[in-house]
């Protein structure tokens, strides 16, 4: 019984290695011998495809840019989030399901279907390849979202904490940021990791959205692979590269990344 | 928990309104506005009514991705969300080695679309990559570049690859919060390991079950960058989804009418989906 257990999860796994092996041991190999055929380990390791993204601005400036919106971003989402999030976990207003309903559309909403009108809508406001159009576009899916999963943590939150603060004579700003922020910590932290994680992963507004200024590195990568040759060293290099924040991220919220995915409400 | 009325509240949700008023709503007046008109450049625009709507929905085209597009949404439904519970239900319970387990099998969610699709696009590779050479040493003919049936098994392998982790993390986190005494109660009266899942886990998991299916149809629905980058729509047309084709339409063809047309279809819909996600998930909240 213990030991088919330890088969799927070990199977599984595997699963989800080998294709990040893949990638991981091509980053090492020369082109040449890429192409001439499959070997399972580098013949001839090599740094080159890292040297040259290291070196050459395009490529590591592409990096800087992806890091520079999904900061912006995350800082945005979260910070408008906090309040309305508070709003819709302790109050009833007027509209506030039509509202909650209507910004979890937006969540949902297929990127394709704006990837042509944030165009138009951001060249007119002047923004047009620049990092905060970038940042501002991806609010769309990520402050639904961090509203969601914020609601969600602070309903977890007895409202008598809240009550027992007014008593003491608590404004509601001295409030929030004083007590109530610190008690949801762990909550605004994996909210801030989901607003990381889909920025960082989108690509196609991100594309559409910039030209050369802030173009993200993924832009960078499609670029390589159709023009300039097929360096599928290169390629597999900067893939490897852009996993690396993630796997980061993913270790600081190791523990409460599957109450987070369950949008907090476990 | 019981809340109490006040529309001041508004104020602290404004942000968020305005915010997200500003990508979505003029965005889609946009569309809406190439929808019912027609443009033969210089910004000259002529009413058109309904046509665009008309053309659509009559197409073939829009038909044949619009089903290829539930194929898929079906089939990897099919496949990740039982998958993602046996491995959930397998997985460590508890201490380092489920941290480990968790981290490992969030990372492809973590990893930006396109490079999931280059990865995949190397990994697969019928000369050269670790998948295609493999299985062509094994004497299995598979070449994604040129076989749909071989396509269509790249793109639905790299989709389990990339989105089980959701359920199962989905599927964890609703496991952990089973109370302990269930389980003992179980073991006193000696039920089997199928009636403890069947009694005890399932029911306890239909909740989050219903977010990871509802998550899953609708990011599958609108799936774009991963096979876009793997295979590129083809070949031919076989793994053309919704996305692809629309974005084909709008910046490809230029087609802007036929393809604001086609966006309000795809996201209607979505928002119907999403309405009844909304109601399920709602409901299984006030229980």
């Amino acid at each position: 019984m213990i030991r088919t257990r330890w088969f799927v999860t070990i199977f599984y796994i595997l699963f989800l290695m080998l294709p990040i092996y893949g990638l991981v041991t091509m980053s090492f190999k020369t082109t040449n011998e890429i192409l001439g055929g499959f070997s399972f380990w580098p013949q001839e390791f090599t740094l080159d495809s890292y040297i040259k993204i290291f070196t050459d601005s395009t490529w590591y400036s592409g990096y800087i840019n992806s890091i520079t919106y999904v900061l912006m971003n995350t800082f945005i989402s979260v910070l408008f989030a906090l309040p309305a999030a508070y709003a819709f976990s302790r109050y009833r207003f007027l509209g506030d399901k039509h509202l909650f309903f209507w910004l979890l559309t937006n969540r949902m909403a297929p990127p394709a279907v704006f990837a042509l009108p944030f165009l138009q809508l951001y060249s007119a406001m002047g923004l047009f390849d620049t990092h905060i159009a970038v940042a501002l576009a991806h609010c769309l899916f990520n402050v639904p979202l961090a509203v969601w999963i914020l609601e969600g943590f602070m309903s977890g939150v007895p409202k008598e904490i809240d009550e027992t603060a007014y008593i003491d004579g608590y404004s509601f700003p001295r409030f929030f940021t004083r007590i109530f922020m610190p008690m949801i910590a762990s909550g605004i932290g994996v909210t801030a990791f989901f607003c990381f994680m889909f920025s960082w992963v989108e690509l196609l507004l991100a594309k559409t959205l910039t030209s050369v200024a802030a173009k993200p590195i993924a832009a960078v990568m499609t670029r390589t692979a159709s023009t300039s040759g097929y360096e599928l060293g290169l390629l597999a290099a900067a893939g490897v590269l852009t996993i690396i924040p993630g796997a980061i991220v993913i270790w600081f919220v190791r523990n409460y990344i599957a109450k987070g995915f369950a949008l907090g409400r476990v | 928990m019981q809340k109490t009325w006040n529309n001041k509240a508004w104020f602290l949700v404004l942000p968020v309104l305005l915010i997200v008023a500003l990508n979505a709503v003029v965005p889609l007046m946009t569309v809406v506005n190439y929808s019912v008109q027609e443009t033969f450049g210089d910004n000259l625009f002529f009413f058109e009514g309904t046509r665009w709507f008309r053309e659509v929905l009559h197409s073939d085209r829009f038909h044949a991705s619009l089903g290829r597009q539930f194929l898929f949404t079906f089939t990897i439904l099919m496949i990740e969300i039982p998958l993602g519970v046996i491995v959930a239900l397998s997985m460590p319970k508890s201490g380092v080695w489920a941290s480990v387990c968790l981290v490992l099998m969030a990372l492809p969610l973590l990893i930006p679309w396109n490079v999931v699709g280059a990865m995949w696009n190397i990994f697969a590779l019928p000369d050269i990559g670790l998948l295609g050479y493999s299985l062509n040493a094994l004497g299995i003919d598979y070449n994604f570049t040129r076989q749909p049936v071989s396509a269509w098994l790249t793109v639905v392998m790299m989709d389990v690859w990339h989105w089980t982790s959701l359920v199962v993390l989905l599927a964890y986190a609703g496991l952990q919060s089973i109370d302990g005494a269930y389980y003992q109660a179980a073991r006193i009266d000696g039920a089997s390991r199928w009636s403890v899942f069947r009694y005890i886990q399932l029911p306890k998991l239909k909740h989050v079950l219903i977010i990871a299916f509802l998550l899953r149809f609708m990011d599958s629905f609108m799936i774009y960058t991963e096979p876009f980058v793997l295979t590129g729509g083809g070949p031919g047309n076989t793994t053309t989804f919704l996305s692809i084709d629309l974005v084909k339409a709008a910046l490809g063809e230029f087609n802007l009418g036929i393809a604001a047309a086609m966006s309000l279809i795809y996201f209607l819909m979505t928002l119907l989906v999403c309405w009844l996600f909304y109601t399920l998930s709602m409901k299984g909240e006030t229980q």
